[in-house]
């Protein structure tokens, strides 16, 4: 779990606010067209307008509804799958070239192909996200699974339990650190593959449809102010699961840093 | 109350153990001694039922034992990977006890008694990363003790704390299970520690491990980490067991002091 500390997100800020700085005295010293390109401060006030501008706000809740629906659904299949290939290793031995085989094809290659199998364009945009999504989870899980000290089984069993109460009682919560690794990073995938699905397949809904039209009405003030806000989106929720496994999982935290 | 026939385990063409033969008695403290890699390992794990031995018998209370048994407790040596990290001390030693059918509230009593046995009840909220290596096993003590089991196995229990620590507990898991009558097998390579803490002392051989000695030890209870070391029938004891361990052949002496082997 990557560690934020107060000197290091201060240094960031300093940093990302001193880049903001640079570009907009280059915009106002006219090192470009700023009637083409907008300036730093009128992306950044259009970026706060939209946050109370209806029409993006129901965009935005169509694309964070699919990506809810979409992380779910991840974990759902991807965390079951997961602890299963890890625990059982002929299956594992069985599904794995089909893993290496499926996992580098990029989740965009697929959309023409997810398009003509849903008329829904929410199923298209989840199942697109979902395959990209459940990589991640499903590869943590099972490396997670794996990691699950034989020591901390065979107590338990040697305890009377049987399979089904080790799986839950020390495999799950053994692999958990791993895999809410593999759900954050999935969150990230998750938002990158609904908004590119928006944008190439198009639709009512959505952020990704609120850019398009944006860029069609040459109003890149809002197509990279919407843009901004997505970004900010996933730090956000980045933010929020750091958080959350530091929380959770001090255990891990403690024993991987050999504090004791 | 346990008795071990003809039992021999092989790790494809690797033979660990062979034709282990041991009766141990309802109530008694069995140190099972040897050199490092004589199988003592696997002579615990396939009496726990972690392991199905490729030969002969496990019986328990007569019955063989196939799977894990009911009524038995380990305690193994590396108490910083078989304690749960995620837990506290308290959910650690009550996790068992979900075997016995019992609530959380009589789960937890159960436990809080167990740890206050071991001198722990101040740390009952505490993870087990936050405690020494000597409190980590404690922990684990008081997981069997709680689970009251009739056959507690200990595999090299002490071998991972230092020295006084290890005295400790030695004396710990002597009072607390003289008070509940448990019969323990305790595995270890610490010829003084055997016949500290045993009853009897089992010595096994080189791999594959066998049973190349049975020592009745009859030193004046309660002991007592100075005076019993003391006692010459201690020190003659300790250099007949560490004689066996080492393979050399037992012989009388002039007090006509001799090992009886099988």
């Amino acid at each position: 779990m990557p560690k934020v500390n107060g000197a290091s997100l201060l240094r960031g800020l300093i940093g990302t606010a001193g880049l903001l700085v640079v570009l907009e005295a280059a915009g106002r010293l006219g090192a470009w067209d700023t009637e083409r390109l907008p300036l730093v401060s009128t992306v950044l006030l259009r970026a706060g307008e939209l946050l109370a501008d209806p029409e993006f706000l129901v965009s935005a809740r169509s694309s964070l509804t699919t990506w809810a629906f979409a992380l779910a659904l991840t974990i759902a299949i991807a965390v079951p799958a997961g602890l299963l290939l890890g625990m059982v290793r002929p299956a594992e031995v069985a599904v794995r070239p089909l893993i290496e085989f499926l996992r580098p094809i990029p989740s965009v290659a697929l959309i023409p192909l997810v398009i003509l199998m849903f008329s829904e364009t929410t199923h298209m945009r989840i199942t697109v996200a979902v395959y990209a999504a459940l990589w991640p989870v499903l590869v943590n899980t099972i490396y997670g699974v794996r990691d699950v000290d034989p020591l901390a089984k065979e107590t338990l069993r040697s305890f009377g339990f049987g399979p089904a109460s080790v799986a839950y009682r020390v495999v799950l919560p053994g692999a958990a650190p791993f895999i809410a690794t593999g759900i954050r990073l999935a969150a990230s995938v998750a938002i990158v593959l609904v908004v590119t699905s928006e944008l190439i397949a198009g639709g009512i809904e959505g952020v990704g449809v609120y850019i398009t039209i944006a860029a069609s009405g040459n109003r890149l003030d809002l197509m990279i102010g919407a843009t901004i806000l997505v970004g900010l989106f996933g730090i956000l929720v980045n933010a929020v699961l750091v958080a959350g496994e530091n929380r959770l999982f001090r255990w891990h935290r403690a024993r991987t840093e050999g504090v004791t | 109350m346990l008795e071990l026939v003809d039992l021999g385990h092989n790790y494809g063409s690797y033979r660990a153990i062979d034709r282990v033969n041991l009766k141990v008695a309802q109530g008694e403290v069995v140190c099972i001694v040897g050199p490092s890699g004589c199988g003592k390992s696997t002579l615990l794990r396939s009496i726990a039922g972690l392991i199905k031995p490729t030969g002969g018998t496990v019986l328990l209370d007569g019955k063989p034992v196939d799977g894990s048994p009911e009524n038995l407790a380990v305690v193994f040596q590396d108490y910083s990977r078989s304690l749960y990290p995620w837990m506290s001390a308290l959910a650690n030693v009550s996790l068992p006890l979900r075997r016995r059918g019992l609530d959380k509230k009589k789960r937890e009593a159960a436990a809080m008694n167990a740890l206050d046995q071991v001198g722990l009840s101040g740390a009952a909220a505490k993870y087990p990363w936050e405690m020494s290596g000597g409190m980590q096993q404690r922990v684990s003590i008081a997981r069997a003790l709680a689970y009251q089991p009739k056959l507690l196995l200990m595999d090299e229990p002490f071998g991972s704390v230092d020295a006084q620590t290890r005295e400790e507990l030695e004396d710990l898991t002597l009072r607390v299970c003289a008070h509940h009558g448990m019969t323990i097998l305790l595995i270890t390579h610490d010829v003084d520690e055997s016949v500290y803490v045993g009853d009897r002392v089992v010595v096994l051989s080189k791999a594959p491990g066998t049973v190349v000695g049975d020592l009745p030890v009859q030193l004046p209870g309660p002991r007592d980490q100075i005076h019993t070391r003391e006692l010459e029938a201690f020190v003659r004891l300790r250099a007949e067991v560490g004689r066996l361990v080492r393979g050399i052949t037992p012989y009388r002496n002039t007090h006509g002091y001799g090992v009886e082997t099988r």
